[in-house]
């Protein structure tokens, strides 16, 4: 071929590859209403494993309330905590432990005591649909020459991974050396959970350990060992508004949109415990 | 006659030319201190939220130092395979007249304004366990993700093209004529490029290895994609800045300053030995 054909065949690429993007949304953006009040946004810093649910429970919740936007960002929990102490602009925080929470009050951005559960997640192993390593019980996590992807211990599903490590090295039948043996097959830590589950998805590694509702959105392209009630850790997700949001009120509503029986029944769709009945 | 009057008007003209100039150098100055200062402020500030014990403290701990131990291995690393494998590329775009030139340049660029993080998506894909190459490597029992090769080779992808860039612009300022001469006097092409190209060249293959050094020494995006993080293993210092901003603060502000010292000394070090080969060159030329 040309070498001008070539780059006029490269640009031409480039070009489709930028603009598809934005004609999609333009697609999706709905024109504005003629005489409605100022729209106003809601800011809503989420755990990263809660992308889908609160999405979902967003778009209904925008649904009900005409002019409301509500913006969401999503990362793990210690990130959001430490956006949130460099006084990142926001209106509430869902975060995936208590532990970040109690940061948030550390730094002064949310009041103590109006924290409160909205949703309760377990840990489960998951692995590539076609199961590369052919695991089959959570001894075979332990077999050398496994490739493991674990959330770092920063993330708070790390930290929950390590704990049901601890919890399982005391049982007999996976011996007290499960811990070492598992923790010597992780080859990367990641910094959130989506991360893990993408690298499993994609089966660049065996196995990894991630919340229920994670396999949950992925389940297509996922398998899992579920992890029995005694060894298992249960998380808690607290919510909160942030003290000096300028939406007090919006974000009571949603906190207790999200609190409603309908927002339970949308996290429990998506695979978290819920804590009202 | 001739000469007097043109000194004269030597003298004019630089008595003409004084005054506006000054006026002018402050002027530009001025202009040119907020994107300074607005690239200084922020890096001394690094320095003022710690304090040498905790600097200290901080650079005894087992993850802080693997992480510099990692950077370096792997960026010199980068570096040395970024000579063998750029340089011919760098040469081949210095001709001009070579064919697919403009693909190949462009090519070139495309890593420096890619994100990152295509690099490492990119990367999976091809030598991921899953992607193009990935059963073939698995056959060899090679195993690319996750490991210090991965790391090295996400460096590579994004820090390359800088050494090739210099290298090329070097290569290209060598006089045809006088390779022309060498090869006329009986050097083969190896002895044309070794005796000739290299030594009038070498001073652009330098500055070129350099940035590719440092711009490794910083990446990220495609190296938490393609190589994970694993103390020890692949956790270069970029990416215990990362984390240590989330759960050690000190961490990532004692290897920041560790960064900004250590590319700060290799760039002086590296721009003023640049300065005076320059400086000897146009001493030559002048004599």
């Amino acid at each position: 071929m040309h070498p001008k054909l070539v780059s006029l065949f490269f640009v031409i690429i480039l070009l489709g590859s930028a603009c598809a993007p934005q004609a999609g949304e333009n697609h999706l953006t709905p024109v504005a209403p003629t005489a409605r009040p100022q729209p106003r946004t809601l800011t809503v810093l989420a755990a990263a494993s809660l992308t889908d649910s609160f999405k979902e429970l967003g778009q209904r919740f925008e649904s009900q309330n005409p002019g409301v936007r509500l913006s969401f960002s999503f990362a793990g929990s210690q990130q959001l905590a430490q956006q949130i102490d460099q006084g990142a602009p926001a209106d509430v925080f869902a975060s995936a432990s208590k532990k970040y929470m109690d940061a948030a009050i550390a730094s002064m951005r949310v009041a103590d005591g109006t924290p409160t559960t909205f949703a309760q997640n377990r840990l489960v192993v998951i692995f590539p649909k076609d199961n590369p390593a052919g695991l089959s019980t959570l001894q075979d996590l332990a077999k050398p020459g496994l490739k493991l992807d674990f959330a770092d211990i920063s993330v708070p599903v790390g930290q929950y991974t390590l704990d049901f490590l601890d919890k399982a090295a005391q049982e007999a039948a996976l011996g007290a050396d499960f811990k070492e043996k598992v923790l010597s097959n992780v080859v990367s830590y990641e910094m959130d959970v989506k991360a893990v589950v993408s690298k499993i998805s994609l089966g660049e590694v065996d196995a990894g350990v991630v919340y229920f509702s994670d396999y949950h959105t992925a389940a297509g392209t996922l398998g899992r060992l579920d992890i029995p009630d005694a060894l298992n850790v249960i998380s808690s997700y607290p919510i909160a508004p942030i003290a000096d949001g300028k939406n007090a009120d919006l974000a009571e509503d949603f906190i207790g949109w999200v609190l409603s029986p309908e927002g339970q029944a949308i996290l429990s769709r998506h695979g978290f415990v819920p804590v009202t009945p | 006659m001739a000469s007097r009057d043109a000194e004269l008007i030597e003298i004019l003209e630089n008595s003409l030319a004084d005054r506006p100039k000054q006026g002018l150098d402050v002027l530009w100055k001025l202009l040119a201190l907020p994107l300074l200062l607005f690239i200084v402020i922020p890096l001394f500030a690094l320095f003022l939220r710690t304090s040498f014990r905790d600097f200290f403290a901080t650079l005894n701990q087992a993850q802080v130092a693997t992480a510099i131990g990692l950077s370096l291995i792997t960026s010199l690393a980068t570096m040395v395979v970024t000579l063998l494998v750029g340089t011919p590329v760098a040469y081949l775009l210095a001709q001009r007249r070579y064919r697919f030139h403009r693909i190949v340049d462009t090519i070139i660029d495309l890593p420096t304004v890619l994100p990152p993080s295509v690099a490492g998506v990119a990367l999976l894909m091809a030598f991921g366990r899953r992607g193009l190459f990935g059963p073939f490597l698995s056959s060899l029992g090679i195993n690319i993700p996750f490991t210090l090769g991965a790391v090295i080779m996400a460096q590579t992808f994004v820090a390359a093209p800088f050494y090739v860039k210099a290298a090329t612009i070097g290569f290209a300022g060598i006089d045809l004529e006088l390779k022309q001469a060498a090869s006329l006097d009986g050097a083969n092409r190896w002895q044309t490029f070794r005796y000739v190209t290299l030594p009038l060249s070498w001073t652009a293959l330098l500055s070129g290895s350099v940035m590719t050094w440092a711009r490794a020494l910083g990446e990220f995006g495609a190296t938490i994609l393609f190589a994970g993080n694993f103390q020890g293993k692949t956790q270069t210092m970029p990416l215990a800045i990362y984390l240590g901003f989330e759960t050690d603060i000190n961490v990532a502000l004692t290897l920041s300053i560790v960064l900004v010292c250590f590319s700060f000394l290799i760039l002086m070090i590296v721009k003023g030995f640049l300065h005076r080969k320059l400086e000897s060159d146009l001493e030559l030329a002048s004599k």
